[in-house]
């Protein structure tokens, strides 16, 4: 269960170990970057052969090209609509690192507390989140509370997890040797325990990245009036299915984003450490 | 005496494993004393209770005279076999831990550790990760760290054994030339009976488990000393006086198993 969310990390971000510092030259990008190009154009002329062979409708399954078209049409919109989404995303996000860490920090400092709250931990992402929103959006109105809500309780599981993988995971004899130069717990904490699970941490906040976009359409979903959860339900609603798939775009842009952002954000964190992408 | 443990004894798991059975050492102040034996003797297990991160199951530990009123943690210097150095900080800052955490200021810590980089062959690797160190500077950086650390008891596990022959001897020799111009009380761990013999005043040999001191022979051979000593007669013999007591303990440990 504990590693789960190191696991993922991996699926997700590629190998877990501490590398030397190397500078990207250009044509390692390139020979990054060229196969998947590869792969997703032939996806597409895949996509879009299909559509124009087999003769389905537009509203059904657009093509490619439509989906383009209606991502230029309709830009304003999904422009601030990504907005509103995106800032529900990052606070939602910000307030599960806060809550993750600190449980992660709670749960491994005494047996007792780790006893007390780790099992109900399991148990909150034994609740179907997507479930819970609705009877959130009542309890707190329309506004931005039951975004955050919702994003926070499905992505602060992975960080706490990882974070406490992280910490259990210090070196008992360096604990030892912070001792005797006469470090208190706090003191161990923060010299050895939190920068020795921060690789930890960064996993956890990949996979939560991934998490995040999901609970903004689910919560949005919920009860809203803006975001791109919203339009999606308002174009799904009218058959506009062409612009539903620009909506999804944009979304996966975000993630896509996100997860890359986190990323940037280790390397200048964690510089001792690197994480193959 | 600087440090004097008397009738130290350990019991692991209940009392099941008895590791130290009534151990006493002394040190004088400035005396440079190593333990030998066998592994599996309670070696690492003994600096770990000197070092007060272990409570002993009977004795005491008296530090100039008597029991340290806030008790042995923090009281003396320990190197723990593995440098641990931190890979998320500067070799400087691994080496500055023990006046971080004696509350002198960031620059006054700087200062200090820079005034010892030269002499502890870490020159230039300051700024560096200790990936970025070869084996011998990284035990060099931990030894630095113990010893800007400032107790005036510093107690040594196997610094040198992780590295290879060549670099172990230029070790030893360099931490002599270290110790005696600071003359810290050493107690150090080793396996190695040549090490114990080049470095030492004095030499505890301990027996197998439960670890109990067998005998201890005084290195009388002129200081400063060189590497150059271990090929003279006197230095063999007394390496023979160590090793026999050594070899019928491994005897023994094979007789019994």
């Amino acid at each position: 269960m504990s590693t789960n969310g190191t696991r993922l990390a991996l699926a997700l971000g590629g190998r877990l170990e501490p590398r030397p510092r190397a500078g990207l030259r250009r044509h390692d990008v390139a020979r990054r970057a060229v196969p998947p190009l590869i792969v997703g154009v032939a996806l597409l002329a895949l996509w879009q052969g299909y559509v124009a062979v087999s003769g389905v409708r537009e509203s059904i399954f657009p093509s490619p090209l439509e989906v383009g078209r209606a991502l230029v049409r309709d830009r304003s919109l999904l422009l601030s609509s990504a907005w509103t989404t995106l800032s529900e995303i990052l606070l939602g996000y910000g307030v599960a690192i806060v809550v993750g860490i600190a449980l992660a920090v709670a749960v491994s400092s005494s047996r007792l507390v780790e006893r007390a709250i780790y099992p109900w931990l399991v148990v909150s992402q034994m609740i179907p989140i997507p479930a819970l929103a609705p009877v959130v959006v009542l309890w707190t109105g329309f506004d931005i509370r039951p975004k955050l809500i919702v994003i926070a309780l499905v992505t602060f599981f992975p960080i706490a997890v990882n974070t406490i993988d992280g910490l259990r995971a210090t070196d008992s004899e360096l604990v030892g040797l912070l001792r005797t130069l006469g470090a208190g717990r706090w003191e161990i904490l923060r010299i050895a325990r939190l920068p020795g699970a921060l690789p930890y941490v960064f996993s956890g906040l990949r996979v939560a990245a991934a998490f995040a976009v999901i609970g903004a359409v689910f919560a949005e979903w919920a009860g809203s009036t803006s975001g791109l959860g919203y339009l999606v339900l308002t174009y799904n609603a009218q058959t506009l299915t062409a612009d539903v798939f620009a909506v999804i775009v944009v979304l996966a842009v975000i993630g896509v984003a996100l997860f890359a952002a986190v990323g940037v954000i280790e390397r200048l964190a964690v510089p001792w450490w690197r994480v193959d992408e | 005496m600087k440090l004097a443990a008397r009738g130290l004894a350990k019991r692991f798991a209940g009392g099941e494993v008895e590791a130290l059975a009534d151990v006493s050492v002394e040190l004088a102040e400035g005396e440079f004393v190593s333990i030998v034996g066998p592994s599996g003797c309670g070696k690492s297990t003994l600096l770990a209770i000197l070092a007060g991160l272990l409570e002993p199951s009977a004795g005491e530990v008296l530090l100039d005279g008597a029991a340290p009123a806030g008790g042995l943690l923090g009281a003396i210097g320990y190197m723990p076999q593995r440098d641990l150095l931190m890979e998320w900080r500067t070799t400087l800052a691994n080496a500055t831990l023990g006046l971080e955490l004696a509350g002198v200021g960031r620059g006054a810590a700087r200062e200090r550790a820079l005034a010892e980089v030269g002499r502890f062959g870490l020159a230039g690797f300051e700024g560096r990760r200790p990936s970025a160190l070869s084996g011998g500077m990284r035990q060099r950086a931990a030894l630095l760290r113990t010893f800007l650390a400032g107790r005036d008891v510093l107690l040594l596990d196997e610094p040198f054994g992780a590295l290879d022959a060549l670099t172990r001897e230029a070790m030893r020799e360099w931490l002599l030339g270290v110790w005696e111009a600071d003359r810290k009380t050493i107690l150090l761990v080793t396996h190695d009976v040549e090490e114990a013999v080049f470095l030492s005043d004095r030499v505890y040999v301990m027996s197998g488990r439960p670890g109990r001191v067998r005998t201890e022979v005084t290195v009388a051979l002129p200081r400063p000393r060189t590497l150059e000593l271990t090929a003279t007669p006197a230095f063999a013999q007394l390496k023979e006086r160590l090793l026999a007591p050594l070899r019928e303990e491994a005897r023994a440990a094979l007789g019994s198993a």
